[in-house]
């Protein structure tokens, strides 16, 4: 039956989202939330694994211990090819081992993103967003929303908190983009890759030698002390810029479009200084924005039986996040954006114990933006039409490309 | 309300901290939970049970 095309029929994973629908998973995905939570999809390499779309499956599967991200394992459902190939020659670190290793690596990034740390630098995160913001104002209208507020921000943030020297950032960030396209040629993914490694490699080197205040400092004091390899430091490091700006970045930008389509929403904001407001807000916008919209990739390494399924010891899985955020089971009108509502149940930074490092940094940035910019600037518009917008289809984080907004 | 937290669970996501930052914190060198205090009043009940409810490691148990 394998090799009969087109039968079994599985969808082919990524998927389109409607026309005229940029805030909405695909319509497959989000009618499988709830009538199919665990299915099969087709993906690039032709493989059949499974997708969970279902939130309680999503939940049961992430919290697992059958279920592995050892992304060398035969059968792992990689992103595309470039990921494939990158996978054999990538460090362990948090990203592709399971307990215990991953434990000890996990701990080894998790103290400059404790709630308190970095609720200590709120009063940093909103001096740099007001500076962003007077800037914008001084200059000509219209301007660019990404390049102006939704890209520095957390790319400022990190890069201090890493201790990536400021000369950099627009290199790295660059570098680390082209990776971040699902469509990138393996040669492409290859050499961004090399670069960001050796990039980072070298300034643990520097940091060996020289410590300061800073992330890579730590890391490079845990190679010094024989805990982890320079290459071991460096994948952590290559993650961390990664994941700590570009993300944050969509949510920024992709949230003023939506939030500008939704002014009744808007008005939520602009009318309120209580951050509760704002907190809240944004765990909505999380959750309806979706922006990890690629899947988490995972395998299975024994036999699980799920929402009326058995997935077999060896076959891909696929946690689509953005479609258990639009789960009615879970969230009631789903397709509402819906400010006010307890959203705090979503997936944006997924779960279990791989859940994302840095999400109270993204919460911090999120509420001083939110909070500030639509109240700074109120008659904040789009200066073109939502239907030339170029959104991220083809990025492993959904966002979009440019904003041109005016006031 | 009795709390229990399992330190070898934890993951460090902090969330437990952020809904209710009087009865959990993280340790300072890997951010680990920290129980600070395992049995609440009856007006921390709900961060906690919230906290419980968010921790992505299913590291908080509620009893009561």
């Amino acid at each position: 039956m394998a090799d009969a095309p087109f039968f079994p029929f599985f969808p082919f994973f990524p998927m389109s989202r409607e026309a005229g629908c940029p805030f909405d998973p695909p319509p497959y995905l989000r009618e499988s939330a709830a009538s199919r939570p665990v299915s099969r999809v087709r993906i690039w390499n032709d493989s059949t694994p499974w997708i969970i779309t279902g939130h309680a499956e999503q939940r049961a599967l992430l919290s697992d211990p059958r279920v592995s991200v050892n992304d060398r394992l035969p059968g792992f459902p990689h992103w595309h090819a470039g990921m494939e190939q990158v996978s054999t020659r990538r460090a362990p670190s948090v990203f592709n081992t399971d307990p215990p290793e991953h434990t000890r690596f996990r701990r080894m990034m998790t103290a400059p993103f404790t709630y308190r740390r970095v609720n200590a630098m709120r009063a940093v995160v909103q001096e740099i967003t007001d500076d962003l913001i007077d800037k914008m104002l001084a200059g000509p209208a219209p301007a660019d929303l990404v390049e102006a507020i939704a890209l520095p921000l957390p790319t400022r943030m990190i890069a201090a908190i890493m201790g990536v020297p400021y000369e950099d950032h627009g290199t790295f960030s660059d570098q680390a983009s082209i990776g971040m396209h699902k469509d990138v040629s393996v040669e492409a993914q290859m050499e961004s890759f090399r670069w960001q490694h050796d990039y980072l490699a070298s300034l643990v080197k520097a940091r060996m030698a020289e410590p300061r205040d800073d992330v890579v400092s730590d890391l490079a004091q845990r190679v010094t002390d024989g805990e982890i390899t320079v290459e071991e430091a460096a994948a952590m490091g290559v993650g961390l810029f990664v994941a700590g700006h570009e993300t944050s970045a969509n949510m920024i930008a992709l949230a003023t479009v939506a939030l500008l389509e939704h002014p009744a929403q808007l008005a939520i904001l602009q009318e309120s200084d209580d951050p509760a407001v704002a907190a809240t807000a944004v765990e909505e916008l999380l959750r309806y924005l979706g922006i990890v919209h690629m899947a988490q990739r995972r395998i299975a390494t024994q036999d699980i039986e799920i929402g009326g399924q058995t997935i077999k010891a060896g076959e891909g899985i696929l946690i689509e996040l953005a479609s258990a955020n639009r789960d009615p089971r879970v969230f009631p009108d789903p397709d509402v954006l819906d400010l006010g509502r307890d959203a705090s149940a979503h997936h944006a930074f997924g779960f279990g114990l791989h859940q994302c490092v840095g999400q109270q940094l993204a919460r911090v940035e999120l509420q001083v933006v939110y909070g500030t910019l639509f109240r700074r600037i109120p008659t904040l518009s789009l200066a073109t039409t939502i239907d030339t917008v170029e959104f991220k289809h083809d990025g492993i984080a959904y966002g979009v490309y440019h904003l041109p907004v005016t006031w | 309300m009795r709390v229990a937290v399992d330190q070898d669970r934890c993951v460090s996501a902090g969330q437990c901290v952020a809904a209710a930052p009087d009865i959990f914190d993280q340790r300072d060198e890997d951010g680990v939970v920290v129980l600070v205090n395992a049995t609440p009043d009856a007006a921390e009940e709900d961060g906690v049970r919230q906290a419980a409810a968010v921790c992505p490691a299913l590291a908080i148990q509620v009893h009561g």
